[in-house]
């Protein structure tokens, strides 16, 4: 149980959030941005803890996921039970397409490569006249779920959200304690040896990044459901940059680490602007001494403060 | 599409391009030299139109302001590498990118703090505020060419500085092996912190030389940093030369594509979504142009070995 009580703690808080007098609406509304931000970061997690592939482009995936609501919202097909396999399917689809030519690369080149498509998504994304180009795309209201209006009940996306998270952090550390998930992480310690006991790392990574890239379709799913609005934004590299500072900011020793990243990130940024309009002044300095100083990340605080403890 | 057109285009591409040179020699050399990503490098850029435009209106003349932002955005690269960047050059690329990441969301901040959001204007000199006749009934703007020439010139001392000189020879050995160098008694962080402010100027006179012709915005320097990335990547990490030839192809790419598409896909569409189409495929002409290059040559056209 030992190092399983601080995700169990921060689910659990999750789980009760709407119980314990939070259920003002602005803050569920809140808590459910930092859940969906929590699913893209842990598939990001997948590929920067995982396989060790630092993607600068992941927020393209999200926005190929949101993107794919407002084609289907604008085709007035709203079934969630629709809407969510399209998404996941369509974010996949385009993570092997740039995928088949980015894990061929590493190091800074992966990050640069993959910049470049996620750049080459944005201006896409800022074409598509039809959904409102620069300006994005309104909504004509959330999917349904089975036929039902459930998705606009915050109690209900509240749980909604906090279970596919639950089901991404179980579901990335099956696949990562699995053969296949072996084999990718021997192949970030070490690719050459990989090859030399005759694996391919190649085709390992880029499923690795197929799946990171279905379950960030699901999270810009539920992120264009949450807000009601999907713009170009939502891929600017900017974007990109953000979730890969809650992974590291969480920490790269473990998966759940993404999880507590992001609900940071997103309460901090929601906390500071609601003090000061130039919040960025303020965590801008943060995030440049949580790298300097916070090398664990969150998820090694309790660690290090175990061991600060049994020195005595 | 008249040849007169596809000149000024030309010519406009070539002149993106020396602007994004001057902006990526400096990423390339801190990354070749140091092994360090430099995201902040972009608000070098932005900070060098800023201290240029606003010192210009306090002199009343653009010389003035040239002359005056070139020491402080040395001043600002060699603040910003004492407080922040020399702690990151022993740690991975992933905590460099954040770090600087974070120093871009603090000075596009601080920027609109100090100067407001709405983009500030710069007046060209007097002696180039004409136009110059190319050809009979096409003028083409003076200060244009000078950026032109200003940007092949600096290039052109940026190599005899780097291949004729013994600090440029430290530069290029640390390129291909930091620790030797050092071993050798060269005094790296010293060498470092040289390369780190120079750079920093060299991006803040593109600042400078763009705020005419551009709007001076915060946030600026984010697109003009990516596009400084693509042109080191595609020139190959550390390589000056790679840089120059990468930005010049960058430059006219970009722009080309984004003024000849629209009227070459007219051809097979009708006007509307040939404009449209025309204009997303002219932005991401250059990721594209990225990508194959990197899949056909991993290190970039100009490899530095090492």
């Amino acid at each position: 149980m030992g190092r399983a009580w601080l995700p169990l703690l921060v689910f659990a808080l999750l789980a009760a959030a709407p119980f314990a007098g939070l259920g003002e609406g602005y803050l569920l509304t809140i808590l459910a941005r930092a859940m969906i931000m929590g699913l893209a970061a842990t598939s990001l997690w997948l590929l920067v803890g995982g396989a060790g592939l630092v993607s600068l482009g992941h927020a393209a995936m999200l926005g190929v996921g949101a993107y794919a609501v407002v084609a289907l919202d604008d085709a007035r097909v709203t079934e969630a039970l629709v809407v969510a396999p399209v998404a996941m399917a369509a974010a996949a689809v385009f993570a092997v397409a740039t995928g088949a030519v980015a894990v061929r690369t590493s190091g800074v080149h992966f990050i640069m490569i993959t910049l470049a498509f996620g750049q080459m998504a944005f201006f896409t994304a800022a074409s598509l006249a039809g959904y409102g180009g620069d300006d994005g795309y309104t909504l004509y209201g959330r999917n349904t779920l089975a036929g039902r209006r459930w998705l606009e009940d915050r109690l209900v996306f509240h749980y909604l959200c906090l279970g596919l998270l639950a089901a991404a952090v179980l579901g990335g550390r099956a696949l990562l304690a699995s053969r296949f998930g072996r084999v990718l992480r021997a192949a970030r310690e070490n690719p050459e040896r990989v090859r030399a006991v005759g694996f391919s790392p190649a085709p390992y990574r880029l499923v690795a990044y197929a799946v990171a890239g279905g379950v960030a379709g699901l999270a810009g799913m539920l992120l264009a459901n949450a807000t009601e609005f999907v713009a170009p934004s939502f891929l600017a590299w900017q974007r990109s940059g953000d979730l890969l500072f809650m992974v590291i900011l969480g920490g790269l020793g473990s998966l759940h680490g993404a999880v507590l990243g992001a609900l940071a990130f997103v309460l901090l940024e929601e906390g500071l602007s609601h003090w000061t309009q130039h919040w960025r002044l303020v965590f801008g300095p943060l995030l440049v001494l949580a790298v300097l100083h916070l090398r664990g990340g969150l998820a090694g605080v309790p660690g290090q403060i175990a061991r600060m403890v049994r020195r005595g | 599409m008249s040849f007169g057109l596809l000149l000024v285009q030309g010519l406009n591409g070539l002149q993106f391009g020396v602007l994004l040179f001057l902006v990526a020699a400096g990423l390339t050399l801190v990354f070749g030299v140091m092994d360090f990503i430099n995201l902040a490098h972009g608000v070098q850029y932005m900070l060098g139109a800023y201290l240029g435009a606003s010192l210009a209106s306090l002199t009343g003349s653009f010389w003035g302001g040239l002359l005056l932002a070139l020491p402080a955005t040395l001043a600002s690269g060699l603040v910003l590498e004492w407080l922040v960047f020399r702690h990151l050059y022993d740690r991975d690329h992933l905590s460099q990118v954040l770090a600087t990441f974070g120093v871009i969301l603090f000075l596009n901040e601080a920027v609109k703090l100090a100067w407001g959001t709405a983009p500030l204007q710069m007046a060209p000199p007097e002696l180039l505020a004409g136009g110059i006749t190319l050809l009979p009934g096409l003028q083409y703007p003076a200060y244009r060419l000078a950026i032109l020439a200003a940007g092949l010139a600096t290039a052109g001392l940026l190599w005899l500085l780097v291949e004729r000189t013994r600090v440029g020879a430290l530069v290029r050995a640390g390129a291909t092996n930091a620790a030797m160098v050092a071993a050798l008694g060269v005094d790296i962080r010293r060498l470092f912190m040289l390369v780190f402010g120079f750079g920093a100027m060299l991006a803040g006179f593109a600042g400078v030389m763009a705020a005419p012709i551009l709007s001076v915005e915060p946030g600026m320097g984010d697109g003009v940093l990516i596009l400084a990335f693509v042109v080191i990547v595609i020139g190959g990490i550390g390589s000056v030369r790679g840089a120059f030839v990468a930005a010049l192809l960058v430059g006219l790419v970009e722009s080309l594509g984004r003024s000849l598409l629209p009227d070459l896909l007219r051809l097979v569409m009708a006007a509307s979504p040939a404009r449209q189409a025309g204009a997303a495929i002219g932005s991401m002409l250059v990721y594209a142009v990225m990508a194959l290059i990197l899949a056909v040559r991993p290190r970039g056209l100009f490899p530095v070995r090492g």
